[in-house]
C-alpha cells in the first residue's frame, strides 16, 4: 500500500468537504447530542459536534463514507474542537482523549473499508486540529493589550494531548487548520514535534491558514508570506489555506503562497461567502469552475472544501482534478 | 556543483527576506535596557506607552528588525520580556518587523519565543556552557521556529582574534547543521565587534580581524550570515558623537564589503560614508584599518577639534502635526497614535460649544475614516483595535468635561446597557465603538468583553439589572449564537430588549431568525450613531409603541422575506391555479350598483377632515405614537401637540382659502373572472372594456391554504351571472408643489413639509371617504354599514380597495388599465409618470372589491412560468414583464 508521500507525487489528492454542513442536515436535538451516555450531563451539549463521534457515530461514519464515495483521498476526523480548551465550553475537558481517539478510529475504519474495495486508491485519515477559540497573540480585552487569554504552553499541552489521541486512533497524518493566529499553530506544531520526538516516528503534517478578508492577512495580522515563513520551520507535507473565503477570493493568496514555498500546496475553501443567514450558496458546479482555474494555474497538490461544501462539491473537484498533474514547486535560483 | 540558494527569511506581520542581493539589514537597538538608560527607566516605571514609542520610532526610523533586551538585575526578565512583546504584538506598525529576542539568559529567550507569532531571531546562544546546552537550546529554537545569532564564544572564552573566530564558527556550524539539523541560512554569527583606538596595542587589529573573519565565514560556511553590535567599535570616543558616527559608518562600510549582512546600529548615530569630511575620514580609516602606528593618537588629537555641533535631540516636528485639529485627530485615530490625542482633543474642546461635540463630530469623523479603510481592506484588525484605544483615551479625557457640562438632575443616567460579543467570536471593535458612543450619551455600560457564553450574558443581565442587552458578532457562527441567546432569554422569561450589531448581522437575519425567538424587542442596529437613537427609543416612555412598530416592521419584513426565500417551494402556475381560493358562490348574490361606469366626485375639503388618519402624520415628523394619545404622551406629547397645533392652523388656511382641491373619479362595472386569473370588465351593454390581470401566489402554502389571486374574489364567467367591481382615483395634490415651493424660498422647510404632509393626509382621507360612499351608497352593497372613524381606519368594513403597487397586486402596469377605464387623466388631471407614479403625488388609486369574503394578502414571490404566462396575457415582451415584476420574481 502506498504512502501519502508517494501518492501526492503521482496525483492531486482530494480532501473531504465540510463536516458541520453535513451534520446540520441531521438536525440533531439536544437529546441526540446527549445520547444515552450523557443524558444527565449537567450542561447543555447541543452544538458540540465533536461529541457526536461518541453519541451519533453512525452519522460521522456516514459523512466520511459519503466523502470517500465522492472521491476523497483524505478525510478529516471530527475533532476540530477537540482540545481541553475547546471542550471547556461544554465542561468536557476530561473526554478529550476519548473524543479524538474514537473519531480517529471511526475515520480509520471507513478508510480501510474503501481501501479494501479499491486498493489502487488508498484512503487516508487526517487528524483535524482546529485553532481553538482563543488567540495567543491578541488580547480579548481592548483596555489591556498585553493580556492573553491563553498562553503558548496552555496550547502546547492541549494540542499534545489531542495529537497523541489522534495518532493512537490511527490517523495517517495531521492537519493543523483554520489558523487565524499563527502563534496558536506554532504551539500545535511544537506539540507535534514533541510527540514525534518522544515516539521516534514521523508523521506527515498539513498546515492550513485562514485569510480572513480583503486585507489579505490572517486575523492576527500576518501577510501570506509572513505566515508561510512563520510555519516553515517544520518539514510539512503541505501548506495552504482554508475557510473564510470561497475559492475565487482565495485564489490570489494561494498564488502568492504557491510561488514562495517548496512544500506541497493545499486549499480547502468555503463554498463561497455566506449569505445573511450564514448559509453557503455556491453550487458544486460553480466551485468546480474556480478549482479548474487553480489547476490550470498549477497551484495545488491537495484540494478539498471547508464550510458549506458537500460530497457533490468534492465529487466535481475530484472529477476535474483527475486530468491534471500535481503542482510542481518553483525552482529558486 | 551549485548549491541551491537559501535565503534567510524572517517575519513579523510582514516578511523580511535577506538574499545575497539584500542591502544591509538594520537592527534597532534602543529597546535594550542595557544600552538605553531611558528605556530601562520606562520599563522599570512600567511606562509601557512611552517604551512602545521608542520601539515605534525605531521602525519609523528604518529598523528592519528590533532588538529587545530586558537583562537587568532589578527586572524580572521573563515577565518584562513577555509583557513587552505582548504589547508590541498589539502595535501593528511595530510588530510588522521581526523581533530579535536578546538575552544572555535562556529562560528569558524562551519566554520571548512563546509570545511571537512571526519568525524571530534569538540573540544569542553559544558554546560557552558546552555542547550539550548549546545543542539543547538550538533544538528548541528550531522547534519554536526562529533563527539564531551564534556568538563566537566557547568553553574557553570569547573569540578575540581571527583564528579563534574561525575555529569557533566552524565548530558551531558543524554541530548545528549536522547534529541539530539547524537550517544553515538561519545561522547568524556574531563575531564580536571590539573597540579600536583604545590605546592598547592588542586592540589595534580588532576591526580588521572582524572583517577577515566575516569574509572567511561567508566563504566557508555556506548560507550563514554575520551580525554584530556596531557601536562597540567606537567605545573609546564616548562623548564625541561626531567622531563616533564617522567611525560607525567607516566600520560598516568595510564590514559590509566583507559580507556582514546585518547589525545592531542606532540609525541616529550614523552618517553617510560619503558625507564624512575628508580629513576626518582619513583619520578614522587609519584607525579602523590599522594603517599607521600613530593612528590612535592622531585621531584623538583630531577629535578635540571636531567635538561636533550639539545635535538636536528633538526630532523635527513631524509634518502631520502641522495640520488642522481635525486632520490631526483623524491622523491619530487612523495611525493609532495616542501621544497627542489629549492635546488635540483639548484644542477641539475649547473650540466646540459643547464637549460632547468633540466626540460626535471630530472623533466620529476620524473613526469613519478608520471604518472606511477597514471596510476596503486597507486597514486590518489590530490597527483598528488600536484606533479604538485612541478613541477611548480621547473619550476618557473628555468625560469629566461632559459630566461637568451636564445639567443638574441629568445625573441619573439614561439607562444601563450590557454589551457583549457572543460566544466563539473575538471581534469587539464595533461593540466597543457602540459602547463608547453610548457611554458618551450618558448610558452606563456593562461590558462583558468577547466570547461571552450565553449563561454569562443572562446572569450578568439579571445581576446588573440592565435595560438593554447589546450583542455583537463578526463571524457567521455568531448569528446562531444570537438566535440561541434570544431563545434562552425567552425561555427564562426575561424582558430586556436586545440590540444586535456587527458585520455579519443584518436586518434580514434579525427579523427572520432572532426576533421570532423572543417576546421582547429585538432590533438590528447597523451603526454606532444610530445606537443612541435606538437605545433612547427603547427606553423612553413611548417604548411600547416603538416596540410595537419595530415588531410590526420586522414581522412584515419577515413575511416578505420568507415569501421570496429561495428555499421555499413553489407550485407551477398550473398547480397554483388548481389550488385557487374556492368561494362558495351559492351563498353569494352580486349587488348591482345604482350607476354603471365612471362618475366624477366633487367634495368639499371640510367634509374630508373627519376622515383624516393623523397617526401617519406624526410619523412623518418622527414622533411615534397613536393619535390622539400621542398629544398627551409624557415624552413626545409636547412636541406632538405643538406640531398638531401648527397643522390645525394650516388646515384652517387650507379650508378657508381653498388652497387644495379634492378631485376624484370612480366607476363600478359588470365583470367576471375569466381564465382563472383575469377579470373582464364590461359596460352596461355587455361590451368588454378592459381586463384586469391579477397575479397568483405561487409559494407553497401550508396544507389546505389556497394559492390566492385577486380574481378569486370575482364570480367566474361560467356562472352566467354578472358580478361587479370598481376602480377609483382621487387627488388633493394640485397646487401643493407650488405652495410648498413658496415656503422653501423663504427657507421655511418646516411649513413646506407641513403642506405636503397635510395634502397626503387629505388624499388618504378622500380615498377613505369615497370608499365609504361607494359601499353605502353609490354601489350600496352595504347600506347598513355604520362604523366609527376609528373602525374605518382599522378597515373593519366589508370588501377591500387594494392598490396596484402594493402587496396584493404589486403590478404597476394595472394602473394604465384603470386610467383607460376611467379616463382618469382627462377627467381629473392626474397623470402617470413613466415609472407609473401618480402626479400630483398626493393622489390615491385602486380597485374596489365588494365580496364580503375578499381580503388583503401579500403576493410574495412568483416564478418565471407565471411571468411568461403574464407576458402573454398582457401581450408584452417577456423582458418587459420581467422588468416590471422583478421585485417579485423568485431567484
Amino acid at each position: 500500500m502506498s504512502t501519502i508521500q508517494e501518492a501526492i507525487k503521482e496525483r492531486i489528492l482530494i480532501l473531504d468537504g465540510a463536516m458541520g454542513t453535513m451534520l446540520q442536515r441531521y438536525n440533531f436535538s439536544e437529546e441526540d447530542f446527549r445520547g444515552e451516555r450523557f443524558k444527565d450531563f449537567p450542561h447543555p451539549l447541543k452544538g458540540n459536534n465533536d461529541l457526536l463521534s461518541l453519541t451519533q457515530p453512525q452519522a460521522i461514519r456516514a459523512v466520511h463514507a459519503a466523502y470517500y464515495e465522492a472521491g476523497a483521498d483524505i478525510v478529516e476526523t471530527n475533532t476540530f474542537s477537540g482540545t481541553t480548551i475547546g471542550m471547556a465550553d461544554y465542561f468536557m475537558e476530561d473526554l478529550v482523549y476519548e473524543l479524538n481517539y474514537e473519531s480517529a478510529k471511526i475515520a480509520r475504519e471507513v478508510a480501510d473499508e474503501f481501501t479494501a474495495k479499491n486498493p489502487a486508491k488508498p484512503r487516508f485519515v487526517a487528524g483535524s486540529i482546529g485553532p481553538t477559540n482563543r488567540t495567543a497573540s491578541m488580547s480579548p480585552d481592548v483596555n489591556d493589550p498585553g493580556y492573553r487569554a491563553v498562553t503558548f504552553d496552555d496550547l502546547r499541552i492541549a494540542y499534545k494531548q489531542q495529537v497523541e489521541a489522534l495518532l493512537d486512533g490511527g490517523c495517517d497524518l495531521l492537519l493543523v487548520e483554520t489558523i487565524f493566529d499563527t502563534l496558536n499553530a506554532k504551539a500545535a506544531l511544537f506539540a507535534i514535534e514533541e510527540v514525534k520526538d518522544e515516539r521516534n516516528i514521523d508523521v506527515p503534517i498539513m498546515v492550513s491558514g485562514t485569510i480572513t478578508d480583503a486585507s489579505g492577512r490572517t486575523l492576527s495580522g500576518q501577510t501570506v508570506e509572513a505566515f508561510l515563513i512563520s510555519v516553515s520551520h517544520i518539514p510539512l507535507l503541505s501548506v495552504g489555506f482554508n475557510c473564510a473565503l470561497g475559492a475565487d477570493l482565495l485564489k490570489p493568496y494561494l498564488k502568492t503562497l504557491a510561488q514562495h514555498t517548496q512544500f506541497n500546496v493545499s486549499a480547502h475553501p468555503n463554498a463561497g461567502l455566506p449569505n445573511a443567514f450564514g448559509q453557503y450558496d455556491e453550487t458544486p458546479e460553480q466551485t468546480q469552475v474556480f478549482i479548474k482555474e487553480y489547476l490550470d494555474d498549477n497551484l495545488i497538490n491537495i484540494i478539498g472544501g471547508c464550510c458549506g461544501t458537500t460530497p457533490d462539491h468534492i465529487r466535481l473537484m475530484a472529477e476535474v482534478a483527475k486530468d491534471y498533474k500535481p503542482r510542481v514547486a518553483p525552482v529558486f535560483a | 556543483m551549485t548549491e541551491k540558494r537559501r535565503d534567510l527569511v524572517l517575519s513579523g506581520l510582514e516578511p523580511l527576506i535577506i538574499t545575497p542581493e539584500s542591502v544591509f539589514v538594520n537592527i534597532g537597538e534602543r529597546t535594550n535596557v542595557t544600552g538605553s538608560r531611558k528605556f530601562l527607566r520606562l520599563i522599570k516605571e512600567e511606562k509601557y506607552d512611552e517604551a512602545l514609542d521608542i520601539a515605534r520610532q525605531q521602525v519609523e526610523g528604518g529598523a528592519q528588525i528590533i532588538d529587545i533586551n530586558m537583562d537587568e538585575g532589578m527586572l524580572d526578565g521573563v515577565q518584562a520580556m513577555t509583557k513587552f512583546l505582548n504589547l508590541i504584538a498589539s502595535e501593528p506598525d511595530i510588530s510588522r518587523v521581526p523581533i530579535m529576542i536578546d538575552s544572555s539568559k535562556w529562560d528569558i529567550i524562551e519566554a520571548g519565543l512563546k509570545v511571537v507569532q512571526g519568525k524571530s531571531v534569538v540573540n544569542s546562544i553559544s558554546l560557552k556552557e558546552g555542547e550539550e546546552a548549546f545543542i539543547h537550546h538550538a533544538k528548541l529554537i528550531k522547534r519554536y521556529g526562529a533563527a539564531a545569532i551564534i556568538m563566537a564564544f566557547d568553553e574557553v572564552g570569547q573569540a578575540d582574534n581571527y583564528d579563534r573566530r574561525i575555529e569557533i564558527c566552524q565548530r558551531s556550524y558543524d554541530i548545528l547543521v549536522n547534529q541539530v539539523g539547524f537550517p544553515p541560512q538561519d545561522i547568524i554569527f556574531d563575531l564580536n565587534i571590539f573597540p579600536v583606538a583604545t590605546g592598547m596595542e592588542e586592540h589595534r587589529l580588532n576591526a580588521i580581524d572582524f572583517f577577515r573573519g566575516t569574509k572567511w565565514v561567508r566563504e566557508n560556511l555556506p548560507h550563514a550570515h554575520i551580525s554584530g553590535g556596531v557601536s562597540n567599535v567606537s567605545f573609546s570616543f564616548r562623548g564625541n558623537d561626531h567622531v563616533r558616527e564617522a567611525m560607525h559608518s567607516v566600520f560598516l562600510y568595510h564590514a559590509i564589503k566583507n559580507g556582514m549582512t546585518m547589525g545592531i546600529v542606532n540609525p541616529e548615530m550614523l552618517t553617510i560614508y560619503d558625507d564624512i569630511e575628508k580629513d576626518l575620514l582619513e583619520h578614522v580609516e587609519d584607525v579602523i584599518l590599522d594603517r599607521r602606528d600613530d593612528a590612535t593618537e592622531r585621531l584623538l588629537d583630531f577629535a578635540e577639534n571636531v567635538k561636533g555641533e550639539v545635535k538636536s535631540d528633538e526630532k523635527a516636528v513631524q509634518e502631520w502635526r502641522l495640520g488642522t485639529v481635525q486632520e490631526r485627530i483623524t491622523h491619530s485615530l487612523v495611525k493609532g497614535v495616542d501621544a497627542f490625542i489629549e492635546e488635540d482633543v483639548e484644542e477641539a474642546r475649547l473650540a466646540a460649544t459643547k464637549p460632547i461635540e468633540v466626540i460626535e463630530i471630530n472623533l466620529m469623523t476620524g473613526m469613519n475614516v478608520v471604518g472606511d479603510l477597514f471596510g476596503s481592506g486597507k486597514m486590518f484588525l489590530p490597527q483598528v483595535v488600536k484606533s479604538a484605544r485612541v478613541m477611548k483615551k480621547a473619550v476618557a479625557y473628555l468625560l469629566p468635561f461632559i459630566e461637568a457640562s451636564k445639567q443638574a438632575g441629568d445625573k441619573s443616567g439614561n439607562g444601563k446597557i450590557l454589551m457583549a460579543t457572543v460566544k466563539g467570536d473575538v471581534h469587539d471593535i464595533g461593540k466597543n465603538i457602540v459602547s463608547v458612543v453610548l457611554a458618551c450619551n450618558n448610558y452606563e455600560i456593562v461590558d462583558l468583553g468577547v466570547m461571552v457564553p450565553p449563561e454569562k450574558i443572562i446572569a450578568a443581565a439579571i445581576e446588573h439589572n440592565v435595560d438593554i442587552i447589546g450583542l455583537s458578532g463578526l463571524i457567521t457562527p455568531s448569528l446562531d449564537e444570537m438566535v440561541y441567546l434570544a431563545k434562552e432569554l425567552d425561555k427564562q422569561g426575561i424582558k430586556i430588549p436586545i440590540m444586535i450589531g456587527g458585520a455579519t448581522t443584518s436586518r434580514a437575519h434579525t427579523a427572520v431568525k432572532i426576533a421570532p425567538q423572543y417576546r421582547e424587542t429585538v432590533i438590528h442596529v447597523n451603526d454606532a450613531s444610530r445606537a443612541v437613537t435606538v437605545a433612547g427609543n427603547l427606553l423612553d416612555h413611548n417604548r411600547k409603541i416603538y416596540a410595537a412598530d419595530i415588531r410590526a416592521e420586522y414581522d412584515s419584513f419577515r413575511e416578505t422575506f420568507l415569501n421570496r426565500s429561495r428555499d421555499k417551494n413553489f407550485l407551477t402556475i398550473e398547480d397554483a391555479r388548481k389550488n385557487k381560493l374556492q368561494l362558495d358562490w351559492s351563498e353569494y348574490t352580486p349587488v348591482k350598483p345604482k350607476v354603471i361606469g365612471p362618475q366624477i366626485v366633487d367634495v368639499e375639503l371640510d367634509v374630508l377632515v373627519p376622515y383624516i388618519d393623523w397617526t401617519p402624520f406624526f410619523q412623518t415628523w418622527e414622533l411615534y405614537g397613536k393619535y390622539p394619545a400621542i398629544l398627551t404622551d409624557e415624552v413626545v406629547g409636547e412636541q406632538a401637540t405643538s406640531v398638531f397645533a401648527d397643522a390645525q392652523a394650516m388646515l384652517k388656511i387650507i379650508l378657508e382659502e381653498k388652497k387644495l382641491k379634492a378631485k376624484g373619479i370612480y366607476g363600478i362595472f359588470p365583470c367576471n373572472q375569466v381564465d382563472d386569473d383575469d377579470i373582464e370588465l364590461r359596460d352596461e351593454n355587455g361590451k368588454v372594456l378592459e381586463k384586469f390581470l391579477t397575479l397568483r401566489v405561487q409559494s407553497q402554502k401550508t396544507k389546505g391554504a389556497p394559492n390566492i389571486a385577486l380574481a378569486d374574489f370575482i364570480l367566474p364567467k361560467e356562472s352566467g351571472i354578472d358580478d361587479y367591481m370598481g376602480a377609483f382615483c382621487v387627488t388633493t395634490g394640485f397646487g401643493v408643489d407650488e405652495w410648498a415651493a413658496e415656503y422653501e424660498k423663504n427657507l421655511d422647510d418646516y411649513n413646506s413639509i407641513m403642506v405636503k404632509a397635510l395634502a397626503d393626509r387629505f388624499a388618504e382621507a378622500f380615498a377613505e371617504y369615497l370608499h365609504e360612499r361607494v359601499r353605502k351608497d353609490f354601489w350600496g352593497y352595504d347600506r347598513e354599514e355604520s362604523l366609527t372613524n376609528e373602525e374605518l381606519i382599522k378597515e373593519n368594513y366589508k370588501g377591500i380597495r387594494p392598490a396596484p403597487g402594493y402587496p396584493a397586486c404589486p403590478d404597476h402596469l394595472e394602473k394604465p388599465t384603470i386610467w383607460k377605464l376611467l379616463d382618469v387623466e382627462k377627467q381629473i388631471g392626474v397623470k402617470l409618470t413613466e415609472s407609473m407614479a401618480m402626479w400630483p403625488a398626493s393622489s390615491v388609486s385602486g380597485y374596489y372589491f365588494g365580496n364580503p369574503k375578499s381580503k388583503y394578502f401579500g403576493l410574495g414571490k412568483i416564478k418565471e412560468d407565471q411571468v411568461a404566462d403574464y407576458a402573454k396575457r398582457r401581450n408584452v415582451p417577456l423582458e418587459y414583464a420581467q422588468k416590471w415584476l422583478n421585485p417579485n420574481i423568485a431567484d
